[in-house]
């Protein structure tokens, strides 16, 4: 094919108004976004924010550069690609290099926030009896009475006052020497106090010197338990005098105790290590990695070796009803996957289902599908042949129609019998043509987590594993398992690294792949 | 005469012989197409089984009525017509949204020459050998952050399923597409543009017209995709209200499966239909783009 070399298009369209709609259009965006990735960082998603900036700067740069004319072409496009495809990507990366998960939930601003607000009642520090006012506004005043019976009145970020009745607002006081009203706020029973979230949280009192409620008879003059030490990263507890260092996301006393809650940090490679290393996940890893792998081979060797037999079967062009026996076999390739796992485990079901139902009349035994673990495997790869060998049976058909009778014609001349054309003229011509789609195959069964999960959920579990993992789990589902369960220890770190790997493996396949089909090769051709 | 008709006899016993050969191959076909069609007729059957319990149904049901249609269409706490609403609205925007992004996007592949084309459309293809499946921890915290700000794309919306599922509209489908305008002579655009017209013009009356068939096959193809797709609905979908109907039916499925068993089938089936009727239909174009490696989704 000869290659077009002419610059196309020739000329870039400019106009005034087009320029001046380009630029209204970008102030808007930017406006817009420079809204949103403020909250976004502001809230702490610090990557998150990033990326929506970086995006925006080419958005921004695509739209005002001549040159990247054609790229305003499929800018939507990029920017969700980046958004959603790339940058989870990048964020997986990050977070298997982490220790995000249970007990490591939140940045470590947001740790250091919490920590911040406990509060100690110090030695010297004064301790009152409490009265709560709320106003219209849902403003809050206290009257604080000391143990002599001072009373003293205090709202949030004002110096304490000891007014008497008729100064500072403060009306009559009642036989506890407590004001019956406080000017523009209404005194609250004690009930309501005592129920009133809000109130807890509230420091009165200029700052330094703030008070708390601490209990529904005290009110105290309280002090932050612990201030951060920024140079040594590090909390410093000021009643015990204890300083907390940060060791891999949690505070911790050199004795040990840490402060809760802990935080998200990297810890390198630990997550890696542990996949390879850790004694206690090795046994149930090893399992779910070789199924992994003996799940993929096996259905493709299955699958493929059924479509094929079914095409080579009817492959004469004048077979009767060919058409009507090819429209009843993609069936099971027409329904949803998610609705047929379903009905087959249904049908597979132990005591209930047909299959079993039916191989307990005849023979008086039938397969525990659900609670042995190679008949679950069994059932697995039996549900997967029936999934996709149309798929195979059709690109198979496509494949051998492309086959020129020609190589037949001379195979019959030299003699050869039925089997031997098949070995060698059929088989290594199909291949070349369907290896692309057989690789790929491949790939989506490695991970091919609905059969999975909606099958038996990765059942029956593996006894003993210290995080849930069942004989039939592949690594995908093993991941779901470590992220969403939820039941035993949420671990999104762990489940990065082990996507990361699995990522790995799957690209190393498909790397292989395109060496052998000439992918890349086929793309400049068509330059 | 006496080579006639020992021809002749030849041929009748390679008639014969044939005959016998297409016998025992419709006889395996049968075979094949009881295994590949049962799980179908049995969850046909299921549907019309009025105890509609897993351990009562045969394959001809007595007394086969509508009752586990009835109970299934009339369900408070399993809203059938809405799941189906649900996931037609949401395969048909995807489909449409991303047969839009793809199309605009292969056409600038196709008949520009800038620098990076080519690099940029391998690495579309690398970055799609990362399943999306494997982000799906990324996807979902980061769809939680967005709605922390944005609340009508967190989590629980079908705007954010939508966004997440476009994030593909980039994806290998640009390559089919590319290929196929790859085959429309260039002579067309070219003398429209001597005529003075605008590349979008050129685009939209003259190369759009004639990428029809194509349209049409990814369009279905990524329809199909969509509407079966599971893990990135279950895990961005919360409230029954929003589910698609994959969701919805697998949830259904997961209590008391047994006894709801009927129901479900009348579900599954009812859910069905729609995609088993293109594919039958349309088989011939949507096996056509299959095999070029297009995408479901």
């Amino acid at each position: 094919m000869t290659v077009l070399e002419t610059p196309y298009p020739t000329k870039v369209p400019s106009s005034m108004p087009g320029l001046l709609a380009r630029l209204a259009f970008l102030a808007v965006l930017d406006v817009a976004v420079a809204w949103f990735s403020y909250r976004l960082i502001s809230l702490g998603y610090f990557p998150f924010g990033a990326a929506v900036l970086i995006i925006t700067v080419g958005i921004n740069l695509i739209i005002l550069i001549k040159k990247a004319y054609p790229l305003r072409w499929m800018v939507v496009g990029l920017v969700l690609m980046v958004l959603f495809t790339i940058y989870p990507i990048v964020f997986t990366i990050w977070v298997s290099f982490t220790n995000y998960g249970e007990g490591h939930l939140v940045t470590q601003e947001q740790a250091i926030a919490q920590i911040l607000k406990m509060k100690y009642l110090p030695e010297t520090g004064q301790s009152y009896k409490w009265t709560a006012y709320r106003s219209a506004e849902g403003e809050y005043a206290l009257w604080l009475q000391d143990a002599a019976g001072n009373g003293y009145l205090a709202k949030p970020g004002e110096p304490l006052l000891q007014p008497g009745p008729g100064e500072a607002g403060v009306g009559e006081l009642d036989e506890k020497g407590i004001p019956k009203t406080i000017e523009g706020y209404q005194r609250l029973s004690v009930l309501l106090a005592a129920t009133d979230k809000n109130l807890t949280e509230i420091l009165f009192g200029e700052a330094g010197k703030t008070i708390q409620i601490r209990s529904p008879g005290e009110a105290a003059e309280l002090l932050p338990l612990y201030v951060y030490d920024s140079e040594r990263d590090a909390m410093v507890n000021q009643e015990t005098g204890v300083s907390y260092r940060n060791l891999r996301g949690k505070f911790t006393a050199p004795n040990g105790d840490t402060l809760q809650p802990g935080f998200i940090a990297p810890i390198g490679f630990s997550n890696f290590r542990d996949f390879f290393l850790s004694p206690a996940l090795r046994g149930p890893l090893l399992r779910v990695t070789a199924w992994n792998f003996g799940f993929a081979f096996f259905s493709l060797l299955l699958n493929f070796s059924l479509g094929l037999a079914i095409a080579v079967l009817f492959n004469e062009p004048r077979f009767p009803f060919k058409k009507v026996i090819r429209s009843l076999l993609i069936i099971p390739y027409t329904v949803p996957a998610l609705i047929t796992i379903l009905i087959w485990r249904g049908m597979m079901n132990p005591q209930l289902g047909v299959i079993n139902r039916a191989m307990n009349t005849w023979f008086g035994w039938s397969p525990p599908w659900f609670t042995d673990e190679w008949w679950a495997k069994i059932a697995i790869l039996l549900v997967n042949l029936w999934l996709s060998y149309p798929y195979f049976m059709l690109i198979c058909s496509g494949a051998l129609q492309s086959i020129s009778e020609d190589y037949y014609a001379a195979a019959q001349v030299d003699g050869a019998s039925g089997w031997q054309q098949f070995r060698y003229i059929t088989l290594p011509l199909l291949l070349v043509a369907v290896g692309p789609l057989l690789v790929a195959s491949f790939t989506f069964n490695f991970n091919n987590f609905n059969l999975i999960y909606l099958f038996n959920a990765g059942g029956p579990p593996i006894a003993g594993a210290p995080t849930p993992a069942g004989h039939t789990d592949i690594l995908i589902s093993y991941v779901y398992n470590l992220a969403f369960s939820g039941s035993r220890g949420i671990n999104y770190g762990f489940a990065s690294a082990i996507t990361i790997i699995i990522f790995f493996i799957v690209g190393a396949i498909t790397l292989f792949q395109f060496r052998y089909t000439r992918m890349w090769e086929e793309v400049s051709e068509n330059v | 005469m006496s080579s006639l008709s020992s021809v002749r006899q030849a041929q009748n016993s390679a008639r014969l012989r044939r005959n016998f050969d297409i016998a025992i191959r419709l006889l395996i076909a049968a075979i094949l197409i009881a295994f590949s069609i049962f799980p179908v007729l049995w969850m046909i059957s299921a549907s019309f089984n009025p105890t509609g319990s897993l351990a009562t149904q045969t394959l001809i049901p007595p007394n086969a009525g509508l009752d586990n249609y009835q109970k299934l269409l009339t369900s408070r706490e399993f809203p059938f017509w809405t799941w189906m609403w649900n996931s037609i609205k949401i395969s048909s925007l995807t489909s449409v949204l991303s047969l839009t992004i793809t199309t605009i996007a292969a056409y600038a592949f196709s008949r520009f020459r800038f620098r990076g084309r080519i690099t940029m459309l391998k690495g579309i293809m690398l970055i799609n050998v990362f399943p999306a499946l494997l982000a799906l921890v990324a996807t979902f915290l980061m769809i939680s952050q967005l709605g922390d700000v944005l609340p009508a794309f967190g989590l629980n919306t079908h705007a954010s399923l939508i966004l997440v599922y476009l994030g593909g509209a980039m994806g290998i489908n640009i390559w089919l597409m590319k290929g196929y305008m790859d085959t429309i002579p260039r002579d067309i655009d070219e003398s429209a543009m001597i005529e003075g017209a605008s590349d979008w013009q050129i685009f939209s009356r003259l190369i759009l017209p004639l990428l029809r068939p194509i349209l049409i096959v990814i369009a279905i193809i990524n329809y199909i995709g969509t509407y079966g797709e599971f893990v990135l609905a279950r895990v961005l979908l919360k409230s029954t209200d929003q589910y698609t109907l994959m969701v919805g039916l697998q949830i259904f499925a997961g209590a008391q499966f047994q006894q709801r068993w009927g129901v479900f089938a009348a579900g599954a089936l009812l859910g069905a239909l729609p995609i088993m009727i293109i594919y039958l239909l349309l088989q011939d174009q949507i096996i056509g783009g299959l095999t070029q490696g297009a995408v479901k989704g």
